[in-house]
């Protein structure tokens, strides 16, 4: 009986069928790349900073006796961790144990006419990349070469290649993820939101969540802090058609009709108006445009949004009370993965502009004001003047993004008649762009122009097999990297000091960057010999040292204006917007031809017996970052489709149940999923997690589990104010049998 | 003195932090784990309710698992954690069968294995490291005989609730709801 209770409902611990009977299911791993089974209880500690996800949070890497790696914990200085890793962060181990790991550089080279990729020694892959910078440099100049990045190595080859001569150089996690609502709250606040977010969760007395899924993205700091208003009793609204883990513990859980936010959101507007329920003062004080937002969401009434989101008027009517009587102290949180049906900017305008009726910016429970320590960058000479950039290939459009796009490299890499310019050469460095970019195909058309393609990675994640030439770099744990500065409630700086020496035949990305500048004489924009002197020169200038930073791993320093809830009293402030107010109506979008306040636009529903996919993500991994961790997919090593009872009825569907899908454009899923029938998602809906479905027979443990959304993502909304790829407009329906039999 | 653990149940978001730290923390190897979560889930959509649990051997005062053990392997430790001298084991796997929560499984190495409630840490005064890392912090370990700990306290505040009580095994792990 109690076999049956684990197998039914157990989350984590997967791969046991009841403890009594435990066969080993990776039994290659418990003695051969985890640490020794020694006595570890003394331990050395070493600082570091978490790079499994963005958070970056703080911590110390502890060695066992026989000075090999043994755990991760939090720093107790560190605002963004406060001591506590998540569960990625404490399995980060993994990414150094992980054997499926890049080992050496690669080549791709054709031998009897089939490409390979031969090993090769750091001089040669050098110098190949050199060469082929070089030509391309020559025949269609420096900015025909572009870099993708995602994480912390990035900084250095974005040092490189600006010094080479281009600004072809871009993060997806701007347009595939919080481009928007940087973007809508620039244009209200005349700020952005930043990373950690600056919501003050941990003293709000009512949140507000439209699709996020906070604890299930486990976004540190924030999570810990929603845990803290759940034990200060604050009212948690959640909108999700998905009854995620923080719908659970909500106060309110609005169960909406997907892609109908903005309707919801218009509608709150709409009643907080008409009923006289906003910060008054406030409104009056800051802000810009009321009386024309008034007009605008007259006819936005209850009754109207009920009809399209299915939200009944009553409840949409309590919730705005709630809001309302927390005020100033509420969030309508801004999300973070926010491109979803390309009308993305508008939706967050909608967002900005209710927090801004309620008063919660700049205001203690709302938003707050974070400070940033400012650390001197290395003193080199200035970059050269790129003349020209991936703006060429979307002619003028975008107008209000203010990072570049990485659909938008894309773009200018597939060649077009219209334009004189293509990039030609990529350097990708940790982003696995098959993954993170939609539309796969799209993505592998602009790879077939390419004359370069270097890939700068830890693992053999699906991007490295496109490439020329692999760069293995070392894991966070086995080296330095650029000093952590993050506006925070109170600034701080973190080290990332190597744990251990690097495994392998891999490199830091420093020292990749270095060499290269010395091929490419361009020695003057990396003057210093190590990074440790780089580090210490830098840490000098804020007051600190390498040897201090060692020793403590995080700084803190005090904040240099006391201005961390500025709006608090009223007093006078100047907002970066054309008007210098809070602006609800928007001048900035008017003059650049887009609608100055949120409108509701319908979007597409799904056909009859298809499905809107939706995605997001599980508390133990980070897209497909660590879908190979050993630890992690000891967790979790494969996404199931979460399937609604009434639907798994219609199609006699059960449990485990293993099947394909295929989207609205006929593309089929490469592997089948296992279904989970469950109540928690809409009958119109389907759900799964992110980041699984790896096509690399390398990830050993990756490869074949679950489906990638990302490949039935083909349908993208492209955000036409700032160029986000709205993802959430894809449809599927279920294919039981297996369509790729006998395709080889 | 007794050695108990209160999970907040209002704040665990079933991130499944606790596994992966005891597992590291202990060396358990790569497909076992001393402790696991579970995610109950009732209703129909959109009237749902669902808790988040995370679940290790609850040190029982009245261990049916220290009762069957034919070598004494099985025993009470320091507080009434219950413990398994690997030693002593013979991996005959009666405490398993006997145990109602399935808390108990045989180590690649032959012995019994789970939870310890972190002895090796608790000894020196720490937390357990399922306790230390939990980033909701919904996780309390402590004295119950002790009025005055936390735990106790909160036992007091709280409503809660243990696991199958009816099995008459006076477990320790308390569920706040
Ligand atoms: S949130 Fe987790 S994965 Fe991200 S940096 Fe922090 S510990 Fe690492
Ligand atoms: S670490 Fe804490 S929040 Fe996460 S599953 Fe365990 S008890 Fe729950
Ligand atoms: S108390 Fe220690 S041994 Fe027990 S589940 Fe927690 S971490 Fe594991």
């Amino acid at each position: 009986m109690s076999i049956n209770r684990r197998e039914f409902i157990k989350l984590s611990g997967l791969g046991l069928t009841g403890l009594a009977l435990a066969i080993p299911i990776f039994d290659w791993a418990t003695s051969s790349i985890l640490p020794s089974n020694s006595n570890p209880y003394t331990s050395k500690l070493i600082p570091t900073y978490c790079e499994v996800c963005f958070w970056k949070c703080a911590g110390w890497a502890h060695l066992n006796d026989k000075n090999e790696l043994w755990k991760l914990t939090g720093n107790d200085d560190d605002p963004h961790c406060n001591g506590r890793f998540c569960p990625r962060g404490t399995g980060g181990v993994g990414m150094y144990y992980d054997d499926d790991r890049l080992k050496t550089p690669l080549i791709r080279k054709t031998i009897n006419g089939k490409q390979k990729f031969v090993e090769s020694s750091w001089d040669d892959a050098f110098n190949l990349i050199v060469k082929k910078m070089n030509t391309i440099s020559n025949n269609y100049g420096p900015e025909s070469l572009a870099l993708f990045t995602h994480g912390s190595s990035g900084a250095y080859f974005k040092r490189l290649l600006k010094a080479f001569g281009t600004k072809n150089i871009t993060k997806p996690s701007w347009a595939q993820c919080r481009g928007p609502r940087e973007v809508a709250f620039f244009n209200t606040f005349g700020e952005g939101i930043g990373s950690p977010e600056r919501v003050d969760i941990r003293d709000t007395k009512c949140l507000v969540l439209i699709g996020s899924h906070i604890g299930e993205n486990m976004h540190n700091g924030q999570v810990q802090e929603l845990s803290d208003a759940i034990d200060k009793n604050a009212s948690i609204i959640t909108v999700d058609p998905r009854f995620s883990t923080v719908a659970s513990k909500s106060k309110f859980w609005l169960p909406i009709k997907p892609s109908t936010d903005i309707a919801l959101l218009l509608s709150w507007i709409n009643i907080i108006i008409n009923e006289e329920w906003y910060d008054k003062k406030f409104v009056k004080k800051y802000t810009y445009g009321f009386d024309d937002l008034k007009k605008h969401v007259k006819q936005f009434t209850p009754e109207w949004a009920y009809g399209i989101t299915t939200i009944k008027p009553d409840i949409i009517k309590k919730t705005a009370k709630e809001m309302a009587n927390a005020s100033p102290s509420v969030i309508v949180h801004p999300g973070r993965h926010v491109t979803w049906y390309g009308d993305d900017t508008q939706r967050l305008r909608a967002v900005a502009i209710l927090n801004a009726l309620l008063g919660s910016w700049g205001r203690r429970g709302g938003f707050y004001n974070p400070e940033k320590k400012k650390l001197p960058s290395i003193p080199h000479p200035k970059y050269p003047k790129p003349k020209w950039s991936w703006k060429e290939a979307v002619n003028g459009k975008y107008a209000l993004t203010f990072s570049s796009l990485a659909n938008g490299l894309v773009d200018a890499t597939i060649p077009a008649t219209d334009r004189e310019h293509n990039i030609k050469g990529w350097f990708v460095a940790g982003t696995n762009l098959i993954s993170t970019l939609p539309n796969t195909s799209r993505t592998l058309k602009a790879i077939q122009n390419l004359e370069l393609m270097v890939v700068i990675d830890t693992m053999p994640m699906e991007i490295t097999g496109y490439a020329d030439v692999i760069l293995p770099e070392c894991t966070y744990l086995e080296r330095y990297d650029s000093i952590r500065v993050s506006g925070h409630r109170e600034p701080t700086i973190a080290l990332r000091s190597p744990v251990m020496k690097p495994k392998y035949n891999t490199k830091s990305a420093w020292w990749m960057a270095k060499e290269l500048s010395n091929r490419l004489n361009l020695n003057d924009y990396f003057p210093y010999n190590t990074q440790e002197e780089e580090l210490d020169w830098q840490l000098k200038q804020i007051g600190s040292t390498l040897k201090e930073m060692e020793k403590i791993g995080v700084k803190k320093y005090n904040r240099e204006f006391d201005d961390l809830y500025p709006l608090s009293n009223l007093d006078d402030f100047e907002f970066n917007t054309n008007t210098g107010k809070i602006e609800l109506y928007s001048t900035a979008m008017e003059k650049a031809g887009f609608e100055p306040m949120p409108k509701y636009t319908i979007h597409e529903e799904p056909p009859e017996g298809y499905y809107r996919l939706i995605y997001g993500r599980a508390p133990m991994h980070t897209f497909s970052r660590t879908a190979n961790n050993p630890n992690l997919t000891d967790l979790m090593d494969e996404n199931k489709i979460w399937i609604n009872p009434k639907v798994a009825k219609e199609w006699d569907f059960i449990n485990n149940q293993k099947i394909w899908l295929e989207n609205q454009d006929g593309i089929i899923s490469s592997f089948p999923i296992k279904i989970r029938v469950t109540e928690r998602i809409r009958w119109d809906s389907i759900y799964m997690v992110h980041g699984f479905g790896h096509s690399n027979k390398k990830l050993t443990r990756a490869h074949g589990k679950g489906i990638s959304d990302s490949e039935l993502i083909t349908k993208v909304h492209i955000d036409p104010e700032m160029g986000g790829t709205g993802m959430r407009g894809n449809f599927v329906t279920f294919l039981t049998e297996n369509p790729h039999k006998g395709v080889q | 003195m007794r050695y108990a653990m209160a999970i907040d149940t209002k704040k665990c978001i079933g991130c499944s932090d606790c596994v992966v730290a005891c597992q590291v923390e202990n060396n358990v190897p790569i497909g076992y784990c001393r402790d696991w979560v579970v995610e109950a889930t009732s209703g129909t959509y959109p009237e749902l309710f669902m808790e988040l649990r995370s679940e290790r051997c609850n040190h029982c005062s009245n261990a049916p698992c220290v009762r069957c053990c034919p070598t004494e392997a099985s025993h009470y430790g320091m507080g009434g954690i219950v413990l398994v001298d690997p030693d002593e084991c013979i991996g005959c796997k009666a405490c398993i069968v006997s145990c109602p929560y399935d808390a108990r499984f045989v180590h690649p190495e032959g012995y019994v294995d789970k939870c310890t409630f972190c002895i090796h840490k608790v000894e020196k005064g720490e937390n357990p490291a399922c306790v230390d890392v939990c980033p909701t912090k919904c996780m309390y370990f402590g004295d119950t005989d002790d009025p005055n700990s936390e735990i106790s306290k909160l036992l007091k505040k709280r409503k809660w609730k243990t696991l199958i009580p009816e099995a008459g095994t006076e477990p320790n792990i308390y569920y706040l709801t």
